[in-house]
């Protein structure tokens, strides 16, 4: 039985530093996703939100939120969190939901409104929360952990910073025509390594911002996909997955990582382990891939993720992206959006975000950066505490 | 008159100011280790229930990775007026296997530090108020002595 749900309409709320309630930039991306599938928010049995802790409690609860700012019409909501991977949960839930025969449409929103500069924990004194703590006791910020990897890169394999400032100067590139993109200039890599230290060694140009935006996707069962349209994009396969013990590379927000002490370690790293389970959902192999949306919170996790996601044997990333093979016109380009680089992160937006780039990309639909050809897109990233996230969409 | 050394996290580690260890648990059953113990972090899943121990960690690590941070964190992190970089260390402990994070020593020049280098744990000042000195633990590298 094929697993397969469709990929009816997509929409996005520009990215930007836009100051308004995020409820209004779910609305944009809802309103366009639902024109692009041609339904009416009536049609809508299921809506499946992905949350922000940022802003009050209509975040916590972004189902019903962004239920009620189209109108409410008794619709079945569920609300869902998993940090950076939340969008991913609320595709795999409306999936779910479609697959079990409970409905046969489903819109699925993020959107967020975020502060300037890094972001922080929640406020007040939380001596039991590590995310609290790693700020307090260490001064351990996000990019702190970025920079970590980054390192090792540059250890393990003999990367170099114009290494990583090349991934910015592809993904600038990449997000020029892309009218949902924040930052549409194309920069040198004497810009990016010109630009302030922020986590040695990566620069201000180097780490992604927070941002503004709303993206929105209708999913729908096959059957009710082929009644509107010829030839979908499908949801073949997601991943919400958490490590397998021990977990032997430091991830936010945590002191420590597991103990291998008397264990085996397991057969993955934990972000090998994510796209391999959607691909394995999938029934694919990472040879099938035409384009990958990753998560370039840094731009030297943007390389990680080339080998995570088994484009290439570990080590090899940087030879991969110098060679061109990640470019537009490339092998397997990545991140032809422009990525986290040109966007910045709208955390419970991204990772819809992402599907959305992808479902344009196979539809043959983006402009100015389209990928020539692309059947199977690949998206990745990964939330805080543990939650991997990556979905298979093919045509 | 001199001020109340205060321990910024209390039960993580020993005030022991020449050698001092970070407190973790062991696991009865399984013979892992935790940190911090605290916290209801994580669990080895073949034996997720079992009771654990305190324990005293070793001193004593390899540098992983480390990031020298140039901006100003936002609070909670207390930071010294005006703002001076500091260094994140993860140092892998050998006997444990695991990575655990620390802020470099203060007077060590991060520049001085490589992946893979032996590091020790040493106590040094996070912030101070008018009455203590929080103290919290750090790495600085490895003078020599038993791990």
């Amino acid at each position: 039985m094929s697993r397969d749900v469709a990929v009816l309409g997509v929409g996005m709320h520009p990215w930007g530093k836009w100051g308004r309630n995020f409820v209004e930039y779910g609305k944009v991306a809802a309103r366009d996703a639902l024109a692009d599938a041609g339904l009416q928010w009536s049609d809508i049995q299921f809506v499946a939100g992905a949350d922000t802790m940022r802003n009050g409690y209509p975040g916590y609860v972004a189902g019903a939120t962004f239920a009620q700012a189209l109108g409410f019409i008794g619709n079945q909501a569920a609300s869902c969190y998993g940090a950076c991977a939340s969008g991913a949960q609320a595709i795999d839930l409306a999936r779910a939901q479609i697959l079990s025969g409970k409905c046969e449409v489903a819109l699925v929103i993020g959107a967020d409104t975020t502060p300037k500069g890094f972001l922080a924990p929640n406020k007040g004194e939380r001596g039991d929360d590590p995310d609290w703590l790693r700020f307090r006791l260490l001064g351990a910020t996000n990019p702190t952990y970025f920079a970590f990897y980054a390192r090792r890169r540059m250890d393990l394999y003999g990367a170099t910073s114009a290494d990583f400032a090349r991934v910015k100067v592809k993904n600038s590139r990449h997000g020029l025509e892309n009218p949902r993109a924040r930052y549409r200039k194309e920069v040198t890599e004497e810009e990016v390594l010109s630009s302030p230290l922020v986590s040695e060694p990566l620069h201000l140009l180097e780490i992604c911002a927070t941002s503004d935006g709303g993206a929105a996707m209708v999913l729908t069962s096959m059957d009710y996909a082929r009644r509107m349209t010829t030839d979908p994009v499908r949801v073949a396969g997601v991943a919400t997955i958490t490590p397998t013990y021990p977990n032997t590379v430091i991830e936010m927000p945590n002191f420590s990582t597991d103990s291998a002490h008397g264990v085996p370690l397991p057969g993955r790293s934990f972000r090998d382990s994510i796209a391999a389970a959607a691909y394995e959902d999938a029934g694919i192999g990472p040879d099938e891939v035409d384009t990958a949306e990753v998560y370039d919170l840094s731009t030297a996790l943007e390389l990680d993720w080339y080998e995570n996601l088994g484009l290439c044997a570990p080590g090899e990333a940087e030879r991969l992206l110098n060679d061109g093979d990640t470019t537009l016109g490339g092998r397997v380009p990545v991140n032809p959006s422009g990525g986290l680089a040109c966007f910045g992160e709208a955390v419970p937006a991204q990772a819809i975000a992402q599907v959305c780039e992808l479902t344009w990309q196979l539809r043959g639909q983006a402009d100015g950066r389209q990928v020539e050809g692309a059947r199977v897109g690949v998206s990745a990233n990964q939330g805080l505490f543990g939650h991997g996230s990556s979905v298979v969409v093919r045509i | 008159m001199s001020k109340n050394r205060v321990a910024a996290a209390e039960g993580w580690f020993t005030m022991d100011a020449d050698e001092p260890r970070l407190l973790g648990t062991r696991g009865i059953d399984s013979g892992s280790y935790f940190f911090p113990p605290s916290m209801a972090t994580s669990a080895n899943p073949a034996h997720p229930f079992e009771e654990r121990e305190p324990v005293e960690l070793s001193r004593r690590g390899r540098v992983w990775s480390l990031a020298t941070n140039h901006y100003q964190p936002p609070e909670p992190y207390m930071s010294p007026e005006p703002f001076e970089p500091y260094t994140v260390l993860a140092v892998e402990l050998e006997e444990e296997k695991m990575v655990i994070l620390g802020q470099l020593a203060d007077g060590v020049a991060p520049e001085t530090v490589k992946v893979g280098d032996p590091v020790e744990l040493v106590l040094g000042t996070l912030y101070e108020d008018d009455d203590n000195e929080y103290l919290v633990w750090k790495w600085q590298p490895a003078t020599g002595g038993k791990g």
